[in-house]
């Protein structure tokens, strides 16, 4: 198999990221990676639950008082459209439009950005409530669990930066399709975990 | 893109240098089996060791070889390396070194991955090893429970936490690997029911591993939090709960002895088919069994918790979950009965010790559908009868089949064949030994002794006992010398073992020729059914394969330094951890460590790595060799 090989609209094939053997076992290898990281985010989950609102004798905090539920849906939605636009951006790599990935990617890229900056904002605004890391179980419960989540955001993001400096000036190759899909995929998993964050942390500590 | 030739035929001479930059960047599966076996043997004896340290300690009432503190350190330190650092790793050596080769593939779905875990395995297990040295071992048992573990003073559970850590995300990684490898690399006509059972068994260990280990990754992370960054985890006075590490814990330490069983449910599999040169007797009901087991294995944590108070439901549950995994394991039993039944058997060493391992098994099995029993297990629990039990399944099981693999697989990893009269004596004494080591450890349980005590007194009638459990593990240490010596012996002589060394080989392992060539096949084998290479054989074929494919181009991965540099970021980062809110410099050291790993995973990403050709012409002139 040439990598190099350069393609066009039309030569070009259905599933990019699955032509190559490498490109089929990052495909298969990474969804089975996310089924790992599924269990993982279960077990933060589990405890992030145990855990919720407990704290020393006379703690002040709970999530009832603490969340505020305007910021965590901007957040959410900020999340939701940046995995729209990296399927906009896979949407062009099915069809050969290198420049109209790379846009996507981009605007993906910046509603990242931004939501990681809402959630900078939201954990400094609860440190200077007091309510830090080791102030209770409780804190530390939710701050590894929804920060677990933010690292991965950091990660998602340098990837896909990596990915879009990396190739801008040579376009695809059916050895980059495989990166940018499984880029991707990272991403929407990781829009997913913040729906189930949104919902169990947020939703259900104020209305719940 | 780079081309390379083919070595010839007759082994060069390598320097020193360059043989370990060798072994230091090679992503070959059969080399990184090596290295493994090598490791996993050395944690092996260093397990073995503080196993004698611990039977001398007990040999007699009211000793004082050690002390109680030294004690708790060996005992954890015994049973995290053999588990995590000697038998996971030994195991590891053998699907990496066989299940690649019965698929009839060039190598593993993810080489540079494949090295990647080894060196997180090896730098973990140093890590925590180095504990010895720097303040003292990790001393809350293997399990480190947190009411434990937050407690202990020093820095040793905080080795262990990380240790974990870094060998557990090696692990991680070499079961995904596994997986793609065996779903996307098989050979044409190697249908999912034609795969060895000892490829099966991969498969299914390794996706138990994929779910079971991210629950430790979680659980050591908390442990990790709590002790080194200011968590509350686990510390009740600030709403911590001490249980959720019990549950983290066994949600991942349940599967975790089906990852270590299951692999060598395969090895006997192959044993007993090819020495009783029969086909293996309901090889489906095996591959069901095999996969019950996987399902059932993460139903049944709790079972190491009735006695925390979970409730009578929960403890019901769980105990009608375990009781029914005693099912595929008869199932398997009985399969393997019936291979031995009218076959045409050969009483060599791997099959004496498949031989031994079905009544040490099955008592161990016995002992554990005892404990099964919520309420029984409440009399049982944290005795020397919960001692017996997991000895008897994992020596009486996981170590029998390692020694039987190392008899067994010796010729395929190093062309040459250990002295099979050296290999029985080993057998029996190591043999002998664990029953007399263990079987009357179940009394003691019974008779009231607890488990991970230091010493006992003369008074409580424990001492014949432990005396005759003390002798029986000199004589496994004689079995381990024996076994030591005639490896020296057999790489000294060097004698070819060549092609198909047992004379019956059915997989297609056996097919290839000897040495196995870095590319494994020339051509690509075609399957034409179960035990593939027995049906060529006895069809006369002289080459032992049918192939798929003319003979081509074939693309091999570049190896890479860049794993261990990844691995040693990772390394320094954890002693950043370790002294982090005690030295200045722990907070620049983590960030420097994690600098380097990133910076090598950008490296990785950024460097295109295509791998190269063997090209056809060099192929021909090739006749094997390394």
């Amino acid at each position: 198999m040439d990598f190099n090989k350069k393609y066009t609209p039309q030569t070009w094939p259905d599933h990019p990221e699955q032509v190559t053997l490498e490109g089929k076992n990052k495909f298969l290898g990474f969804w089975l990676f996310l089924g790992g990281e599924t269990v993982l985010f279960a077990s933060l989950f589990a405890t992030y639950l145990a855990l919720k609102n407990k704290g020393p004798s006379g703690m002040e905090f709970s999530t009832n008082t603490l969340f505020e539920l305007p910021l965590v849906f901007i957040m959410t939605m900020i999340l939701l459209t940046s995995s729209l636009t990296s399927v906009y951006a896979m949407y062009h790599m099915k069809n050969h439009n290198f420049r109209g990935m790379q846009t996507w990617l981009a605007i993906t890229v910046l509603l990242g950005l931004a939501f990681l900056g809402l959630e900078i904002y939201e954990f400094n605004h609860y440190v200077h409530l007091g309510f830090h890391y080791g102030q209770s179980a409780f804190s530390s419960a939710f701050f590894t669990l929804v920060g677990t989540h933010g690292l991965h955001v950091v990660i998602g993001l340098g990837w896909i930066i990596l990915l879009m400096l990396r190739n801008a000036k040579r376009g695809f190759s059916l050895y980059n399709a495989p990166k940018y899909y499984t880029a991707s995929l990272y991403w929407h998993f990781i829009d997913v975990v913040w729906v189930f964050i949104f919902t169990v942390v947020y939703l259900m500590g104020v209305v719940g | 893109m780079r081309e390379v030739k083919v070595v010839s035929s007759i082994a060069k001479k390598k320097g020193f240098g360059a043989t370990l930059w060798d072994y230091l960047t090679t992503v070959d599966h059969k080399k990184i089996a090596v290295m493994y076996l090598a490791a996993g043997g050395l944690f092996f004896v260093i397990g073995g060791i503080e196993a004698m340290l611990i039977r001398i300690q007990l040999a007699q009432p009211d000793n004082d070889f050690v002390s109680a503190g030294l004690f708790n350190e060996i005992i954890t330190m015994h049973g995290t390396t053999m588990i995590f650092l000697a038998a996971m790793p030994i195991l590891f050596g053998f699907m990496n070194a066989v299940m690649p080769l019965q698929i009839g593939a060039r190598d593993v779905a993810f080489p540079f991955l494949n090295s990647l875990g080894f060196w997180l395995f090896l730098f973990g297990g140093i890590f925590l090893n180095l504990s010895w040295f720097m303040g003292g071992a990790p001393d809350a048992g293997w399990t480190s429970y947190a009411s434990l573990s937050l407690a202990s003073p020093g820095h040793g559970i905080d080795f262990y936490a990380l240790g974990l850590q870094i060998a557990g995300a090696g692990t991680y990684i070499g079961g995904i690997n596994f997986l793609v490898t065996i779903i996307n690399m098989r050979a044409p006509g190697m249908t999912y029911m034609r795969m060895p059972l000892f490829t099966w068994t991969t498969f299914v260990a390794s996706a138990l591993i994929l779910f079971a280990f991210p629950p430790l990754t979680i659980g050591l992370f908390f442990l990790i939090l709590d002790r080194m960054f200011g968590g509350n985890f686990f510390d009740h006075t600030m709403g911590g709960n001490t249980i959720i590490w019990e549950h983290l814990f066994w949600i991942f330490g349940h599967p975790e002895v089906y990852i270590l069983i299951l692999p060598a449910f395969g090895i006997f599999s192959e044993i007993f088919a090819l020495f009783s040169r029969k086909r293996l007797f309901g090889y489906s009901s095996m591959v069901f069994a095999t996969v019950l087991i996987g399902f059932l294995g993460f139903m049944v944590w709790a079972h190491h918790m009735f006695t925390v108070g979970l409730g009578p439901t929960a403890n019901a549950i769980f105990a009608v979950a375990t009781m029914a995994i005693a099912v595929p394991t008869g199932m398997k039993i009985f399969n393997w009965l019936l291979t031995i039944w009218g076959g045409s058997i050969k009483v060599t060493t791997p099959m004496l010790y498949a031989l031994g391992f079905i009544p040490s098994f099955v008592a161990g099995g016995v002992t554990g559908i005892m404990q099964a029993a919520a309420p029984l297990d409440y009399q049982l629990h944290d005795s020397y009868f919960i001692v017996a039990h997991f000895h008897y399944v994992i020596v009486g099981g996981v170590v029998l089949a390692i020694l039987a693999a190392v008899h067994l697989y010796w010729p395929l990893m190093f062309n040459q064949m250990l002295s099979e009269k050296l290999g029985k004596w080993t057998f029996w004494f190591f043999f002998i030994g664990f029953h007399l080591t263990f079987f009357i450890q179940h009394f003691l349980g019974l008779m009231g002794m607890p488990r991970r005590v230091f010493t006992f007194g003369a008074d409580q009638g424990w001492d014949l006992f432990n005396l005759i459990s003390s002798i029986g593990a000199a004589f496994m240490a004689v079995g381990v010398i024996i076994l030591v010596v005639n490896i020296i012996i057999t790489v000294v002589k060097n004698v070819p073992a060549g092609n198909d060394p047992w004379e019956d080989g059915r997989t297609l392992e056996w097919a290839i020729p000897q040495p196995v060539p870095f590319y494994n096949f020339k051509q690509t084998p075609l399957v034409r059914g179960l035990d593939t290479f027995w049906i060529e054989k006895q069809e006369g074929n002289k080459e032992g394969m049918t192939y798929a494919e003319p003979l081509s181009d074939i693309h091999m991965p570049n190896n890479s330094i860049i794993p261990i540099v990844m691995t040693f970021g990772l390394f320094i980062a954890a002693f950043g951890a370790l002294y982090n809110g005690e030295k200045d410099w722990a907070i620049p050291v983590i960030v420097l460590g994690l600098a380097i790993t990133l910076g090598s995973m950008a490296v990785r990403s950024i460097k295109d790595d295509h791998g190269f050709h063997i090209h056809k012409e060099d192929l021909m002139n090739d006749k094997g060799g390394k």
